[in-house]
């Protein structure tokens, strides 16, 4: 009733403030395209060029790339653009918001769109696994672009200076122990090493039980495995490399100022996503090496970052357009170059076997320890109503960490939120 | 008096009252009664369109762990900042409202903060906090002392957010008191000397008593901040670590921006607006009586 | 033995009161020292290190403040005169007019004072959008134009402003909005400057409400983009962050440095019921 009488005012007081609605009556394809960066970065004006690049080729096609900030800013200005009407007809978002985009119907699966045998062998084209975020329901609903994974940044010097091989970074984590046992310093100044715990618990939490051999979810997206032994044992883990082995600050570690940490030398080796790599590559003082996070039972990590996706509001000539666009940008050249400039992965075997990116590889191996890690790969956590699912296990990572609640506690209350946020969709 | 003039007399005030009272009903008293309207109903997505459902929301809310948290970390922060700032800025009113040297740049550099957007002090605030290369942790180096993780800890982050809002807001509440001071007959400082009567014993005797309706003024300010102000967690903590200084307004944004699900933000806000209401009433009931003697 | 106490304690006030104002003031400082200098001293404090400003140019290269400062700027103004032409009509129909119903309306009125649009950002947000204004400037200023804390101020300059001086100008064949601008405008002077330098403030720096509002360049204020900025996926640069906070308070701080005494005297005024 008051949501009618709302509507019946705004709409008379939309008529008399506005008058008449111009209409853009244009031939040319217009697409607006939500984008998880924050404005202005080093990361816009590559974006920037590959649209560019896309309007030179397709001038029947415009298209406005809109910098949103991060991936949760992203997602909450594309909804609400699409809410209210302004126009939006593709966007790079979390891969792990695939649920909630689908139950909010704001996004229409690529199977839907794609006709020739040509583009249905394009899906089949990237690395399997970083599909897995993308698909359910045995639909494709995300093309990933903008991928990450976890890897392990360390510091040669600090290593040297500790009696430490710098070639040969810890491969297990009874290894990591005893490196960091050995990196980290009485008096304060250097520690072993550092895991972020805010920002994106969960994601590093996810690397940590794919060690133990254990993933989060199922693929439906209804059922986590949050107080399952080995999820309570990785983290244990975690907890213990603060308080039980001293080669991590206790409490959570900032996600945002541990780059920072790193190249200070205030840790010795940090976790942290891929998209980092070219600016510590191009900061750092001191001689660093990249490696795959270490195993327990077998090596792991989740994958991370934003796909690609349609919004159902959209015409067939802007899906068309939408479609030529998304393949543009992950083209193996594209994606090569892509992958170059920062950090990221490249998305297909294909982008790791042109020219470019096989020479820069060469010349800086660590762009391909992504690349080889996929190999131990699971997706990202993501269910429905992930944002809350999310929220309760960050939480209870974050409480075990700062020593309020004893891992095994605070994941079976976890577990119990999540059960009850997602009884309904099972 | 002329009847086309009384007639008229009503007509012009709701004219030009016309402006502002749509204004105000579209902004604050329509959303007020939505808000209530909206705690009824469940989330609706396009696949589950939203229906009415009565009370759950508030029972979700009731047995909902983090709520009475977030509520709770509301109160320590009001208790934390309010008591404090206050004090501090009747102490810095009444060193700077005599004449002493460099009177006009203390001041400004008491006020300075006051100007200085929220989300800005966050941003300084933050190196100050960070372990091991921040600024603190630096600072107690010198003297040789273990750093801390002022923001990773639940004991120590809200804590540190106090600190943090008591520097922004000790000195905007100062300026209030300094106009309350520059108000106070000077005969009565004069007399007091006269009779011999310490400082102290002025103060609190004399001056704090007819500051009275300042610091109540200054109470309701800052009780309103204290729900109102929650930039600095979008910077400085996003409610962690485990929601330990996670405040109401940031879990409605939560809710609202983060998990769709305005249904649930909207029972929070009644929450929050019922504290407000309750606030309201026992400013106009309890407190107006008491400031309207002078 | 009196006078000599008198003389300690005062001794020591004043040292109380620059000791309080130099820890104050250091926050500021240092926000300075780190953005004029390389990201290395922002960590390791060395007094002769050698300034530089490529921090600004780094943060203005990575986004557009500028822009941001026209929005709010933009804002700012818009938001400003707006107020000012309707708190002044509403405050004149309570200050001279007793229609019916001007009690009520007035408490009514004076309910934004306690609560104020941010709380409101849920159901505001989507009035907002079905009014299509989501993403503008102006929709961000919208709620906040309707200010009761405008309307109670001047409402209660324009009560203490003599009757007869309207009866003149009435007679000297003024309407009603006559008498409005030649006689109550005028003489609401410090009133007005009081408001418009706490609205003005206030406004620079609001951050919660732009934010759930705006999506893009074009409209994002000054705070929002420092937000965006201060936070990003990666990781953040200190001295890059601090000069863009500096920035981002630059304007508002200048003026603040040159016209203290304004901005003091104003907030005094508004404080005063």
């Amino acid at each position: 009733m008051l949501t009618l009488i709302r509507k019946t005012l705004t709409r008379v007081a939309m008529a008399a403030c506005i008058g008449t609605v111009p209409v853009a009556a244009q031939a040319d394809t217009e697409l607006t395209m939500y984008y998880p960066i924050a404005v202005g970065g080093p990361l816009t004006q590559v974006v920037d060029g590959i649209v560019a690049d896309f309007m030179k080729e397709n001038p029947d096609i415009k298209v406005n790339a809109i910098y949103a900030g991060n991936y949760n800013d992203a997602r909450i200005k594309a909804l609400a653009a699409l809410r209210s009407g302004e126009p939006a007809q593709l966007s790079v978002m979390f891969s792990i918001d695939i649920y909630e985009l689908i139950e909010q119907d704001a996004i229409v699966a690529f199977d839907d769109i794609v006709t020739s045998p040509e583009d249905k062998a394009w899906l089949d084209s990237f690395y399997p696994t970083l599909m897995e975020n993308g698909r359910t329901g045995g639909k494709t609903w995300g093309i990933p672009f903008q991928r990450s994974t976890i890897v392990m940044y360390y510091n040669k010097d600090a290593f040297r200076a500790a009696g430490l091989d710098p070639e040969k970074a810890p491969a297990t984590w009874d290894e990591l122990v005893v490196a960091g046992k050995k990196l980290t310093k009485a008096d304060g100044s250097q520690w072993g090493v550092m895991i972020p715990s805010t920002g994106y618990p969960y994601w590093m939490f996810g690397a940590l039980t794919m060690q133990n051999d254990q993933v989060l979810m199922n693929s439906a997206g209804d059922t986590t495995y949050f107080d399952a032994p080995s999820t309570i044992s990785a983290l244990e883990f975690w907890k213990d490399l603060g308080t039980e082995y001293k080669v991590m600050p206790e409490g959570t570690i900032e996600w945002g100022t541990l780059r920072q940490n790193f190249l200070e030398g205030k840790t010795a080796i940090m976790w942290h996503s891929t998209g980092n790599l070219t600016t510590v590559k191009q900061n750092a003082k001191f001689d660093f090496g990249v490696a795959m996070l270490p195993a327990n039972k077998r090596r792991g990590t989740p994958t991370g970052g934003g796909n690609f996706y349609i919004f159902k509001k959209t015409s067939p000539e802007e899906r068309v357009a939408a479609m030529k666009l998304i393949k543009f940008m992950t083209s193996p050249e594209r994606s090569a170059e892509w992958s170059m400039k920062t950090g990221y992965m490249g998305v297909s075997p294909a982008a790791y076997n042109t020219r470019k990116l096989q020479d820069y590889v060469k010349d800086f191996p660590y762009a391909a320890v992504a690349r080889d890690q996929l190999e131990f790969a699971t997706a990202e956590l993501s269910t429905y109503q992930t944002g809350r699912v999310r929220k309760a296990l960050d939480d209870a990572i974050q409480a075990a960490l700062a020593g309020t609640k004893t891992p095994a506690a605070a994941l079976r209350e976890a577990q119990t939120t999540a059960d009850r946020l997602l009884k309904a969709y099972r | 008096m002329h009847p086309a003039y009384n007639l008229m007399r009503h007509v012009y005030g709701w004219l030009l009252l016309t402006p502002a009272a749509i204004l105000l009903i579209a902004f604050t008293h329509y959303p007020t009664v939505a808000t209530f309207y909206e705690s009824l109903f469940s989330k609706g997505t396009a696949i589950r369109p939203s229906r009415f459902v009565g009370s759950a929301n508030y029972q979700a809310m009731i047995e909902d762990p983090i709520f009475w948290k977030v509520l709770v970390n509301n109160l320590w922060f009001a208790a934390g900042t309010i008591p404090v700032s206050v004090a501090l800025a009747i102490t810095m009113a009444m060193l700077v409202n005599r004449s002493l040297p460099g009177r006009s740049f203390l001041r400004m550099a008491y006020f300075t903060p006051t100007i200085l957007p929220m989300i800005a002090v966050a941003n300084i605030w933050l190196f100050f906090y960070s372990p091991d290369i921040g600024l603190i942790d630096q600072i107690l180096g010198w003297f040789g002392l273990p750093g801390h993780n002022w923001l990773g800890d639940p004991a120590t982050v809200l804590p540190a957010i106090i600190v943090m809002t008591i520097w922004k807001e000790a000195g905007f509440f100062m300026i209030f008191y300094l106009a309350a001071l520059q108000n106070l007959p000077p005969e009565l400082e004069e007399a007091a000397k006269l009779e011999g009567a310490s400082r102290w014993y002025y103060f609190r005797r004399v001056v704090f008593p007819l500051l009275m309706p300042t610091t109540l003024f200054v109470l309701v300010n800052a009780i309103l901040n204290s729900f109102k102000l929650v930039d600095h967690l979008f910077v400085l903590t996003k409610g962690g670590p485990d929601n330990a200084s996670n405040l109401l307004l940031y879990y409605i944004y939560e809710n609202a921006f983060s998990y769709f699900d305005t249904n649930y933000a909207a029972t929070l806000t009644v929450v929050l607006l019922t504290m407000l209401a309750i606030m309201a009433l026992a400013q106009f009931f309890f407190l107006d009586r008491r400031i309207h003697y002078r | 033995m009196q006078r000599q106490y008198r003389a300690v304690s005062t001794a020591f006030e004043t040292f109380a009161a620059w000791f309080i104002a130099i820890l104050w003031i250091s926050p500021l400082l240092y926000a300075f020292w780190a953005a004029f200098h390389a990201n290395e001293y922002a960590i390791h404090f060395e007094l002769l290190a050698p300034l530089t400003l490529d921090n600004f140019r780094e943060a203005l290269s990575q986004a557009p403040f500028l822009r941001y400062g026209f929005n709010t700027f933009v804002l700012v103004t818009m938001l400003l005169t707006s107020q000012l032409v309707i708190c002044t009509l509403a405050a004149y129909a309570f200050a001279r007019y007793d229609f019916v119903g001007s009690n009520i309306a007035f408490a009514l009125v004076l309910v934004q004072l306690m609560i104020t649009p941010e709380i409101l950002i849920v159901e505001n947000y989507s009035t907002l959008a079905e009014l299509g204004l989501v993403d503008t400037i102006t929709g961000i200023g919208l709620p906040y134009m309707a200010s009761a804390f405008g309307i109670f101020l001047l409402r209660q300059t324009f009560k203490s402003t003599p009757k007869e001086l309207e009866d003149a100008a009435r007679l000297e064949g003024c309407g009603t909005l006559g008498i409005l601008w030649r006689v109550y405008v005028p003489l609401a002077r410090p009133t007005y400057l009081a408001y418009g330098l706490v609205s003005i403030s206030h406004h620079w720096n609001n951050f919660l409400w732009p934010l759930v509002v705006t999506n893009s360049v074009e409209t994002r204020p000054l705070t929002v983009g420092l937000g965006i900025f201060g936070a990003p996926e990666s990781g953040v640069d200190w001295s890059i962050v601090s000069a863009a906070t500096l920035l981002s308070v630059a304007p508002l701080l200048v003026a603040f440095l040159l016209f203290q005494r304004q901005f003091i005297q104003s907030f005094m005024h508004s404080g005063i019921k």
